[in-house]
């Protein structure tokens, strides 16, 4: 079994599925098929060998040899959490969604199969193009999940998002063409785009440098952090739940990952150079969305923008460009995927239970009757604020170990971020579950459709909560490897200085 | 009188085989013309179009027997190199879409199949002629040649009143953009003295005009000119004026026409121009001709934003994507000539697919014309159209997946390659605009309000064959249409997965380019 399967099985599933099955199990057929992607990607994760070098089940041929673009998949420690990541909150969401209702099911089914084969694609891609493409790609199913299956102000939202992330988008496609073309001219390689290629061909400082800001701004964007989230509110208030719970999921950490897999190993000089704009830039995002999600009213938009503030978190730890924090980092990519699916679908629970109404003030008292809801939600809200003995606990503390070993005056600030992260969670667990009921609230338990999907994830929370190596291990070498190169350039100019000197 | 007669004028040379591929167009014309006479019904509406198609399809087949065999022509007048059979190829095919989309349509039947089809015909013959032209005659013969019978093809729906206006628009300013170029082509022949491309060039580079271009007033403005008529007939800015109201007023078939094929040649010549004859006086022409590919990105996207007609929309992001296209002129190398056919060939097939839709909506919604309101819930109604528009739009606005995809991402890398990475910026600008209304015309289709769900008779039965049973018989009365509409968009999506053979194929219409990096 090759990643190509892996990859693209999601998209062939529901076009086969939408062609064959009448429309009433279209949703059943999908979820069904989305459980073999998941077993196939953990035939990945078993066959995956730990400490291995370099990439794992490759697959290399040309696709565009005149450009010099590879069709290059792999998998190393960087991507191989995430692609179960994805695997399982998308089956997770269309379990969910298959029992419910949808107005054109053939349609939303096939964007979803569109938007997983294209997340998974871009989360294996080895080549710069190719990774730029599935990263556009990733869009396109979000902006048809939106408009036509959204709440709201559905159409204005889904303009909105996808203006937003394609501007930065289309930055980063010059940018990935540039740093294709330098390199071939700097260098006088013929051109490729293979970032295997790319990595042992510094591109010259200054051209670095503006190309670094584009694929910044393009991941920023994306993921998104605070001075680039205006399309935030409104985008994730319409969007169906299925549909935020895996963009918030893992189509914001492709983002992340890109920082990771294509910006500390390619760009090592302007890394550096704009380590500390970014860090203060992910600071400023933490205080502000962790300010938001205090005072919002809206049970949804807390826990949107605690994903804003938990993404800054992580884009902390990447930039504080140590192997600790980079690592935190990217086992707090998968920590935290793993608490905001089941949090925006505990939402839509609650929701169901007050009336129909996301807004906090119309919850209240939903614990009464419904213990094993109260239960589960319990567990996610305390790995959300990162309690000791959660994964997230251990993917903070190695954030802002790193952050304090690079920028200490940082890692300070940040931990308001992290005190803040326990009062807004709390205070979504106790407004929704405790306090007075809300006028309209009765208060059930959860039913079998929503704890089929609840409790696995909730049971991979507690694993995870036992047995953190399991991530670290597999995660540890590669993220040595991406910060390594940046790391070289710190090392090189402290030297010089000293020389100066 | 006498001394005429003695002296037999002797004619060049025609190299038939290589000629070929054009004559069959232009004999198609004729044939078709005559046949159109005919009294019986059946010959004139059902067999004027089949010969007209096959004229096309035998246009092809010469062209690709020729493919690989470049031949200059006629005294070096025309030069049958794989650019132009490329081209060629190119106009044939939209010009068998053209076809298809008027099968059904008014505007034969007011003015005539026999006339309608021999001008269409005509029309993709003067195109040929324009892009294969080596020389400064041929050049404005082929301009003319393409362009007299799009004035009267605009003009063919005569009972209506927006097509004769739209006729007569194109009429008026056609001549001022070919006066001009006339005017320019003279001034041109005065300062170097000669009408062939390549001497044209010799002098210019290295002949007496070397180095000095600037400081002679006779062939700068000459050169002027020349733009000046090109960008007449490549609608680019700010040239273009004329492009939304005659595509609006024009019948759609073509309308189509005239956005794929016309665009396609007066792109073509652009780089027959200019990366030919005035290649030698690149460094004076490319930053004008970039500032003016920055104005045409600007001014078409603006412009498009605020169109509520779908063929003024596409009109203007025509005169936006020509901007896109004579990037790759500008830079003026291989990669940017391969960039610019490529896209040529993208831009046909993410075009043609939403004027099949246009025509579609058009037909079932005759009070709603071209209006975008006309789209609203066709994903319901006919989900296949709905499709192949929404493959068109994105492929337009550049989205990974389709050629459109491909062809900007070539086009970027032929401008960094060539020090045009500002140029690459504004494209992408551009692109970010145009985003605002491509998508537009999806959510109008896909993302209208819900109302209340008819739960009655076929809607609730079959709620993804159609809500609207008389729409969906029209769009089941004109499979052409919908073959026309389909056919490209999944040509749009297939090359934008595999799109090494379109890149192999482009690949012919650079080498023709000898002088070029």
């Amino acid at each position: 079994v090759t990643l190509s399967i892996l990859i693209w099985l999601p998209l062939a599933l529901t076009i086969l599925v939408s062609l064959a099955v009448p429309s009433r199990f279209v949703g059943r057929a999908t979820a069904a098929g989305s459980l073999i992607t998941l077993g196939i990607a953990i035939s990945f994760l078993v066959r995956f060998k730990i400490g291995h070098p370099g990439l794992q089940f490759k697959t290399d041929t040309l696709w565009v040899s005149s450009l010099g673009i590879h069709y290059k998949l792999g998998l190393d420690g960087l991507n191989v959490l995430l692609v179960m990541l994805t695997c399982i909150l998308f089956s997770a969401s269309l379990v969910w969604s298959s029992f419910r209702e949808w107005d054109r099911p053939r349609s939303f089914y096939f964007h979803f199969g569109l938007a997983q084969s294209a997340v998974l694609g871009a989360f294996c891609a080895q080549d710069l193009a190719l990774f730029v493409a599935f990263f556009d790609l990733m869009l396109i199913p979000f902006y048809f999940l939106v408009g036509m299956f959204g709440t709201g102000e559905r159409v204005r939202a889904t303009t909105k998002l996808v203006v937003y992330t394609l501007v930065g988008s289309f930055f980063m496609l010059v940018a990935a063409i540039a740093t294709g073309v330098l390199v071939s001219d700097q260098h006088g390689t013929p051109i490729n785009f293979a970032l295997s290629a790319l990595q042992h061909l510094p591109l010259s400082h200054a051209s670095q440098e503006w190309i670094f800001l584009c694929f910044a701004f393009a991941f920023l964007v994306k993921m998104p952090l605070v001075p680039f989230h205006g399309w935030l509110a409104d985008g994730y208030k319409s969007m169906p739940i299925p549909a935020v719970a895996v963009f918030s999921g893992v189509v914001s950490k492709v983002a992340a990952y890109g920082f990771l897999r294509i910006v500390l190993p390619l760009f090592p000089f302007a890394t550096v150079h704009f380590q500390m704009l970014i860090l203060i830039v992910a600071l400023v995002s933490i205080l502000w969305s962790t300010a938001v999600a205090f005072t919002t009213p809206d049970a949804r938009m807390v826990v949107a923008y605690s994903s804003v503030a938990q993404l800054s978190f992580i884009t902390l730890g990447i930039f504080s460009l140590q192997p600790t924090g980079a690592q935190g980092a990217l086992f707090q990519m998968l920590n935290h995927g793993l608490v905001t699916a089941p949090l925006f679908f505990i939402v839509a629970a609650l929701a169901a239970r007050a009336g129909g109404s996301e807004m906090l003030k119309d919850m209240g008292g939903i614990a009464f009757r419904a213990p094993v809801l109260a239960a589960l939600a319990l567990i996610v809200t305390l790995a959300t604020l990162a309690m000791p003995g959660s994964a997230n606990f251990i993917g903070e503390f190695n954030i802002l170990l790193g952050v304090f070993q690079s920028k200490l005056a940082i890692s300070i600030i940040a931990f308001a971020g992290v005190v803040g992260a326990a009062y807004y969670a709390l205070r979504l667990y106790i407004g929704a579950m405790h306090n007075r009921a809300g006028p309209k609230v009765t208060s059930r338990e959860i039913g079998l459709n929503d704890a089929v999907v609840l409790v696995p994830i909730v049971l991979v929370i507690l694993a995870l909560a036992f047995y953190p190596q399991f991530g670290l291990r597999r995660t540890e070498q590669s993220v040595k490897a991406a910060v390594a190169p940046a790391k070289l350039v710190q090392a090189a100019s402290s030297v010089q200085q000293v020389a100066q000197r | 009188m006498t001394a005429l007669a003695v002296v037999p004028l002797k004619g060049p040379h025609i190299d038939w085989a290589a000629f070929s591929p054009l004559l069959a167009l232009a004999a198609g014309g004729l044939i078709v013309l005559v046949v159109g006479l005919l009294p019986s019904r059946f010959v004139r509406h059902r067999v004027v179009p089949v010969l007209t198609v096959i004229a096309f399809l035998a246009s092809i087949g010469l062209a690709i027997w020729r493919f690989r065999h470049p031949a200059s022509i006629i005294s070096g007048a025309l030069r049958i190199d794989d650019l132009a059979l490329e081209l060629d190829m190119l106009f044939a095919a939209a010009g068998i879409a053209t076809v298809l989309l008027s099968w059904r349509d008014v505007a034969p039947h007011s003015s005539g199949h026999g006339e309608y089809h021999s001008l269409l015909l005509l029309s993709a013959f003067g195109m040929a002629v324009l892009v294969s032209s080596q020389d400064l005659i041929t050049v404005f013969l082929g301009i003319e040649l393409l362009s007299i019978p799009l004035y009267i093809l605009c003009a063919s729906e005569t009972r209506r009143e927006g097509s004769l206006e739209s006729g007569l628009k194109y009429l008026v300013i056609g001549s001022v953009g070919s006066a001009t170029l006339v005017y320019g082509l003279a001034l041109v022949y005065g300062a170097t003295g000669a009408t062939d491309f390549a001497t044209i060039g010799h002098a210019l580079s290295v002949g007496k005009l070397a180095g000095g271009v600037l400081s002679d007033p006779m062939v700068l403005t000459g050169l002027g000119l020349v733009l000046v008529g090109f960008a007449f007939k490549a609608s680019v800015a700010p040239f273009h004026q004329w492009t939304p109201d005659v595509y609006e007023g024009a019948p759609t078939p073509i309308t189509a026409f005239m956005a794929t094929a016309t665009k396609a040649a007066a792109i073509g010549v652009f780089l027959r121009f200019f990366d030919v004859a005035a290649i030698g006086t690149q460094n004076t022409w490319a930053p004008i001709l970039a500032a003016i590919a920055t104005i045409t990105i600007i001014v078409g996207n603006a412009g498009a934003l605020g169109q509520s007609s779908l063929k003024r929309m596409l009109g203007y992001s025509g005169v936006a994507q020509a901007g896109y296209m004579l990037s790759g002129v500008v830079v003026g190398t291989q990669l940017g000539v391969q960039a610019t056919v490529f896209y040529l060939f993208a831009y046909l097939a993410m075009n043609l697919a939403p004027f099949a839709v246009v025509v579609a909506s058009e037909r079932s919604q005759p009070e709603l014309g071209d209006d975008i309101s006309g789209l609203s819930g066709l994903s319901s109604r006919n989900p296949w159209l709905a499709g192949a528009m929404t493959v068109g739009m994105l492929g337009l606005a550049g989205i990974p997946g389709t050629v459109g995809f491909i062809g900007k991402f070539q086009l970027i890398h032929a401008l960094v390659n060539g020090d045009y990475t500002w140029l690459a910026i504004v494209l992408v600008i551009g692109s970010m605009l145009s985003l605002g209304y491509y998508l537009r015309v999806v959510a109008t289709m896909w993302m209208r309000p819900v109302g209340p769900r008819v739960a009655t008779g076929e809607a609730a039965l079959a709620p993804i064959a159609g809500g609207s049973p008389e729409a969906d018989a029209s769009s089941r009365a004109s499979p052409e249409v919908w073959f026309v509409a389909v056919g490209f968009a999944v040509a749009v999506i297939v090359l934008g997965i595999f799109p090494s053979p379109l890149f192999n194929f482009v690949a012919h219409a650079g080498h023709a380019f000898s002088g070029l990096f």
